[in-house]
């Protein structure tokens, strides 16, 4: 494209309109979020006049005050123990599956590995009255377990997928080479398919992330402790406190997606691969 | 669990296919599978059975259920007309995916396909939308949408008429989702196909330029067809998001007004869970379910029959 540009009339109607289209759709996707972050700068009076634009005065106490109360880190804190705790397990739990169906062929195994991937036909919230009861019979409710587990359990399908495509992959010389030696299966595991996988471990441990960290249903079902609610909860309730004060609503949400955002622009790779080769399998 | 018995492909004597590492193999079953098998079938698997038992129950979760009405529950959903319009805004979801997010999604592709100077930081800007919270872009465009200090509502005031408040008005609530919907997802389907053009094989294209085909005919007959697979796949991924549709709708409507702009889930969660009615709400689930595991089987039975 970059050197077809060159050579062409600089009036091109094409490339015009392809402009002007990638254009709007720019900014269709910017102007809601800029006017977030923006909001969040301006008093109440100044967000009904001027929604648009810049702030006329910068407020800087609108963030500084969620800053500087303990709710906005309570509430970050608790999705980050929820999300790692998530991630952990998931890693674990899928790694450890995936390399059994990867590598040992046993009695049963398609059947076992078909019956995993059921988990993919349908979200959590069919059944999630009968988790909570589940849930609330554990002992489990209002704790982050209680809110991890189930989503450990819906994330496995598509991380054993994965992990197991990844697994097969791994030349089979290399096992067979390593067992002469007298290596052993748990061995291999942890020393020649573990660190040979880490970027679809990334891969898939990103997605559950980005999924755990945005969850709402399954925390509002199993929470009822404020103190224990993560950011998406948490958001709604201040919200629900704060009803019209949209300028502090609007700090609150910038600072709040900021993480994911963060997290968004430094493992990008990891993300979209992610969430479309996961897609693709699906 | 089963019993692993070492059948390793060949018609070998058993000693032999057990072999040294039998042992080591044997351990990594008992102790790599359970974790993942117990934590599967004991939330996501036996809820789906547990759920099918509970719907035949008049229960509000204390104790145990005692009150059997057997398919009572499926006729007072069936009966419901707010379950009929969450079936019908679910319906219609889907249409406006087909209708005009995966259009735009497809053209934004074959847009940002090539590399040129700013391809991949629009191609980005597109797919952020996806990674925000669904809780957050509920609050952003509620804001958006609000009457007084909206950005909508300043734009109706600056031609001097008195802003609506599209949330709040059973003829508006569900167009203002909607679009929520095509500003959040239409990037995730737009990298589908980038990723999918990417792979496509382009000499393909490029014979049938030299065999004198347009720009237009070549895309109209080469590459779109090559991109079927990928369209199949988008628009399964439609149907099943607008199934789940749930955390977008509470912060923007919570459903309402009056039931106009409810999904199956949040019809599911205002009705059953919120209410801990657990058998009318399992009985939601239940159709749910099988709403999604029809789906999901004679989509891929028809459609996707290669891949």
């Amino acid at each position: 494209m970059s050197s077809a540009e060159a050579s062409r009339a600089p009036f091109d109607p094409a490339v015009l309109f392809k402009a002007a289209f990638l254009a709007a759709v720019a900014i269709f996707v910017l102007v809601p979020l800029l006017a977030t972050l923006l909001g969040g700068f301006k008093s109440l009076g100044e967000l009904r006049v001027h929604p648009f634009g810049l702030p006329q005065h910068w407020e800087w106490q609108n963030y500084a005050d969620i800053l500087f109360s303990g709710r906005y880190w309570q509430l970050l804190r608790n999705s980050l123990i929820i999300s790692t705790l998530t991630v952990t397990l998931t890693l674990i739990t899928a790694s450890m599956a995936a390399f059994t169906f990867a590598h040992i062929k046993f009695f049963g195994s398609s059947m076992l590995l078909s019956y995993l991937t059921l988990g993919l036909l349908f979200p959590a919230a069919t059944a999630v009255l009968p988790l909570f009861i589940k849930v609330r019979d554990l002992g489990l409710l209002d704790t982050y377990f209680g809110v991890a587990l189930p989503q450990v359990a819906f994330s496995l399908a598509m991380s054993v997928l994965l992990l197991r495509r990844f697994f097969r992959d791994i030349p089979h010389e290399l096992l067979e080479a390593a067992l002469v030696d007298g290596c052993s299966y748990i061995k291999f595991f942890r020393y020649v398919t573990l660190p040979l996988s880490r970027p679809i471990l990334a891969t898939v441990g990103t997605i559950t992330f980005v999924n755990s960290w945005n969850a709402y249903l399954l925390p509002l079902v199993m929470l009822n402790t404020d103190a224990l609610y993560p950011w998406p909860l948490g958001i709604m309730v201040y919200q629900g406190e704060y009803s019209s004060e949209w300028h502090l609503i609007l700090a609150f949400i910038t600072l709040t997606i900021l993480p994911t955002i963060i997290l968004f622009l430094l493992a990008q790779k990891h993300i979209v691969a992610g969430l479309t080769a996961g897609a693709v399998k699906g | 669990m089963s019993s692993p018995v070492g059948v390793a492909g060949e018609a070998a004597p058993l000693a032999a296919v057990r072999g040294p590492n039998w042992d080591s193999r044997f351990t990594v079953l008992i102790l790599f599978l359970p974790p993942a098998l117990l934590l599967f079938t004991l939330f996501v698997v036996l809820p789906i059975g547990e759920a099918a038992w509970y719907s035949g129950f008049n229960w509000n979760g204390f104790g145990r259920p005692t009150h059997w009405i057997g398919f009572g529950n499926y006729r007072f959903v069936l009966e419901t007309r707010a379950f009929w319009l969450a079936l019908r805004n679910n319906a219609l979801i889907i249409a406006v995916s087909l209708a005009i997010q995966l259009p735009l999604a497809l053209t934004l592709a074959l847009m940002l396909a090539d590399r040129f100077r700013g391809a991949v930081a629009l191609r980005m800007l597109f797919f952020m939308p996806y990674i925000l919270a669904e809780i957050a872009t509920g609050l952003i465009f509620s804001f958006v949408y609000d009457g007084d200090y909206g950005l909508v509502a300043s734009i109706w005031r600056t031609f001097g008429a008195d802003p609506p408040h599209l949330l709040a008005s059973t003829d508006t609530a569900m167009l203002a989702v909607l679009i929520v919907i095509v500003w959040k997802y239409f990037g995730f389907h737009m990298m589908l196909f980038i990723a999918a053009l990417q792979s496509l094989d382009k000499t393909l294209v490029e014979a049938a330029r030299i065999d004198g085909a347009t720009r237009t005919q070549a895309l109209r007959h080469v590459v779109i067809p090559l991109l079927y697979p990928t369209i199949r796949l988008s628009v399964f991924f439609a149907v099943v998001g607008s199934l789940q549709l749930f955390d977008l709708v509470m912060p923007l409507t919570r459903g309402g007004p009056a039931d106009s702009s409810n999904t199956i889930v949040s019809f599911l969660y205002n009705n059953g869970i919120s209410r801990m009615r657990v058998g009318y709400g399992s009985a939601i689930g239940v159709i749910l379910f099988v709403i999604c595991v029809t789906f999901a089987f004679t989509y891929k039975r028809w459609f996707m029959r290669d891949e």
